[in-house]
């Protein structure tokens, strides 16, 4: 039993050996992926144009446009005093956020009464539209308290306030809140999902093609011998490609890991034997190459991408959609690969996810056995 | 010229006898736009929020309400001690704490400061940032109708072509090109692969067609299925998500053949430098993953390190991407668009020449 997965799993090592190019894609495609995603897998808001009219003209209006410069959020790169120009400035993608500081601003401010600035977004990209007026608000409010406070101390505190609520937030994990914390270590996981799926969903067919497959069914093979062989070199690359991930993840974008390594690695190697076994199966029921890889992009390549929680937050999605995630095995991978590298979780918290792709790697592969001996 | 229609007819006749292939290139858009429609947004709601009250005063329910009124929290009251809260976090359970100190109320009766701990679970940072705002700023709120001081500085918003900033008007125009270009290059490369890889591919050599032909003969099947699958995203999304279409319809067919130029001769370039079906899959997921990532459909540009901004540049996606989304949403012509409809053409046109010289070059 033992000799005959031995020789199976030789046989493949050596297809893939011959092919140097599918291997250096292979082994080269996730680091240049993870380079790309790295960088450019990116909802944080920085250097979003912004334009400003400033009917004020006032010592207060040109403060709170600075308190917008300052950050990093939102570059000024215009100014104009025709509010018609606002409009064009949108049209033409020039700004996306434009500050509207109406006239007399300053004098309602100073007098303690409400002042209402204006915030014209362009929302054709709701998301970055969304997060840009979260920060928008959110900088408008800091410099409201700032007012408060310079007026507090000009006229000394009335006795009259109900004392004031102080919030102390803490982030925990990621205290810098850097979003390449959360996307790379995620990376591992939908890559081993995309690129594992689709080195097997070939290979039988590939079998069948070639005319060799006869041959393979009239040796004394078992069908779970079959593909218990031709997963091991596959899984031994994935692997490796765990290993390159991380190793580039550690080095070029310095996330920190915190859990065990063993841990990671051997939870990695049950989600790999699912996704191998879940490769196989396309390559069983699919009559012919294109149509597995069809499959594959649209069960596995979008789904492990748009219904993991990657970077889309599960729960504002229609509660359909969620009830499918729970089927996606990289939704559950993903939260045994950031709580190892960012919580340092072990077992005792991460047992429910390790056993659902435990669960899943075993029917994968009893399903492609099964499927498989049915076309004997 | 009838020869081009007989080597139609029979990739045409190849595909009919592939009703599994035929039925996924229709299925395949339709789950596109419904997964990037429904699931492709990062609005952050139902923020599940874990609250220890150590007061139970009405103040401090108050306070809770005020949490619940935002409607972006999942409050969880159910937390026996505050150790808890962490529990909470480290398993995921909640992604915001809040602890309310015993003598919350007392404290503000008599007008002094009071701390409220809140934790964020940060390895989602773009939903902590987010979830922290809306806290601060209910909170904020709160404090300012306990002072009876109007908040000092307010704002009123206007968003302007996607006014309740629905996720699904942005992503739903871009799944046009994403299917475009992952069917036409795609399927290209792999019809002409496979021609190469069963033999048959000198047998039509030997025949009078000529390069030209067979290359047409290739690609036109493949314009006339993605054509078809532009008709029925555009029906998904003015009728199922009901995305007003502002601009013209004709304009933007027009800029859709001058992205088929490039999606076509791509599709060709692959198939001139792969020997198997396996190679050129792999060939195309290596240039068409990046192109989708850098292209905007996604994530957004602005957002990118500058070099990855320059290699944008030469990617023909983003230019129908920044088309179709004006088009669609802006109801913008080509009086603003012509840039990218310049830049569109240009690599066009480039990109299928070289593709096809090359092409006839490994033929002869």
């Amino acid at each position: 039993m033992g000799r005959r997965i031995r020789a199976i799993a030789r046989k493949e090592a050596l297809h893939i050996a011959r092919d140097p190019r599918a291997l250096a894609v292979v082994l080269v495609l996730p680091v240049l992926l993870l380079v790309i995603y790295g960088y450019a897998v990116n909802f944080d808001i920085k250097h979003l144009p912004l334009g400003v009219a400033d009917f004020d003209r006032s010592r207060v209006s040109r403060e709170l446009v600075e308190a917008f410069t300052r950050t990093e959020y939102f570059d000024l790169v215009a100014t104009t005093t025709r509010l018609a120009e606002v409009r064009e400035w949108l049209d033409r993608g020039q700004v996306r956020l434009a500050l509207v500081i109406p006239e007399g601003f300053a004098a309602q401010v100073v007098t303690g009464r409400s002042a209402t600035v204006q915030f014209l977004v362009d929302g054709a990209d709701a998301n970055t539209a969304s997060i840009a007026l979260g920060y928008a608000e959110l900088l408008l409010r800091w410099q409201a308290e700032q007012l408060v406070q310079r007026a507090l101390q000009r006229w000394g505190t009335t006795g009259r306030t109900q004392g004031c609520i102080i919030v102390e937030p803490r982030v925990l994990y990621n205290p810098e809140l850097r979003s390449t914390n959360f996307i790379v270590p995620g990376l591992i996981a939908i890559f081993l999902a995309m690129l594992t799926t689709l080195l097997t969903a070939l290979t039988i067919i590939r079998e069948r093609e070639q005319g060799t497959l006869e041959r393979l069914i009239v040796s004394p093979l078992r069908p779970w011998e079959l593909m218990v062989g031709k997963m091991i070199p596959y899984a031994f690359i994935s692997l490796v490609n765990v290993f390159l991930v991380i190793i580039a993840g550690l080095q070029v974008f310095h996330v920190p890991f915190r859990g065990s390594l063993g841990l990671l690695l051997g939870l990695s190697g049950i989600f790999i034997l699912g996704v191998l076994g879940l490769g196989l199966l396309f390559s069983i029921l699919a009559p012919r190459g294109e149509v597995a890889v069809v499959l594959v992009v649209l069960t596995t390549v979008l789904p492990s991408l748009l219904l993991s929680g990657f970077v889309f937050p599960l729960p504002s999605m229609p509660k359909v959609l969620q009830g499918i995630s729970l089927a996606v095995p990289a939704r559950h991978f993903l939260v045994i690969v950031r709580g190892i590298f960012l919580k340092d979780l072990h077992l005792e918290v991460l047992w429910p996810q390790t056993l659902t792709l435990l669960i899943f790697a075993g029917l994968m592969l009893l399903l492609s056995a099964r499927r498989f001996r049915k076309r004997l | 010229m009838y020869r081009l229609r007989y080597l139609m007819q029979k990739e045409f006749r190849q595909l009919r006898r592939s009703p599994e292939m035929l039925r996924l290139l229709f299925l395949a858009p339709v789950v596109q736009v419904i997964m990037f429609g429904y699931a492709a947004t990062t609005d952050v709601k139902h923020v599940s929020l874990a609250v220890y009250d150590g007061d139970r005063s009405a103040r401090s329910r108050e306070l809770l309400t005020t949490l619940e009124k935002v409607g972006s929290f999942d409050l969880d009251l159910n937390v026996a001690r505050p150790a808890l809260l962490l529990t909470r976090l480290d398993r995921g359970q909640a992604q915001l704490t809040l602890e309310i100190p015993q003598g919350f109320a007392r404290d503000l009766a008599r007008g002094r400061p009071v701390t409220l701990q809140v934790l964020a679970d940060g390895s989602d940072s773009n939903t902590a940032t987010v979830a922290l705002g809306y806290l601060l700023a209910a909170v904020q709120d709160f404090g300012a109708r306990l002072r009876v001081h109007p908040p000092l500085l307010q704002s009123a918003t206007r968003v302007w072509y996607n006014p309740e900033l629905r996720s699904a008007n942005f992503m739903v125009p871009g799944v046009i090109a994403n299917i475009l270009l992952i069917v036409t290059t795609s399927l290209t490369a792999l019809a002409i692969v496979r021609e190469r890889e069963m033999g048959t591919l000198e047998q039509l050599l030997v025949t009078p067609i000529r390069p030209m032909e067979l290359m047409l003969g290739k690609m036109l099947p493949f314009v006339f299925i993605g054509l078809i699958d532009i008709l029925f995203i555009l029906g998904v999304a003015c009728f199922w998500f009901r995305i007003p279409l502002e601009g013209s319809l004709l304009l933007l067919f027009v800029m859709a053949g001058g992205f088929l130029l490039n999606t076509l001769g791509l599709g060709l370039f692959i198939s001139t430098v792969s020997r198997t079906q396996q190679q050129a899959l792999m060939t195309a997921l290596f240039l068409l993953m990046p192109s989708i990532l850098l292209s905007g459909f996604i994530f957004p540009i602005a957002n990118m390190p500058r070099p990855m901004q320059l290699v944008s540049y030469g990617i023909a996606m983003r230019y129908f991407l920044e088309i179709i989304r004006g088009i669609f949403l802006k109801g913008n012509g080509l009086e603003v668009l012509w840039p990218q409809a310049i830049a569109l053409m240009v690599l066009g046109i480039l990109t299928l020449a070289l593709s096809a010289a090359h092409f006839r070059k490994r033929i002869e």
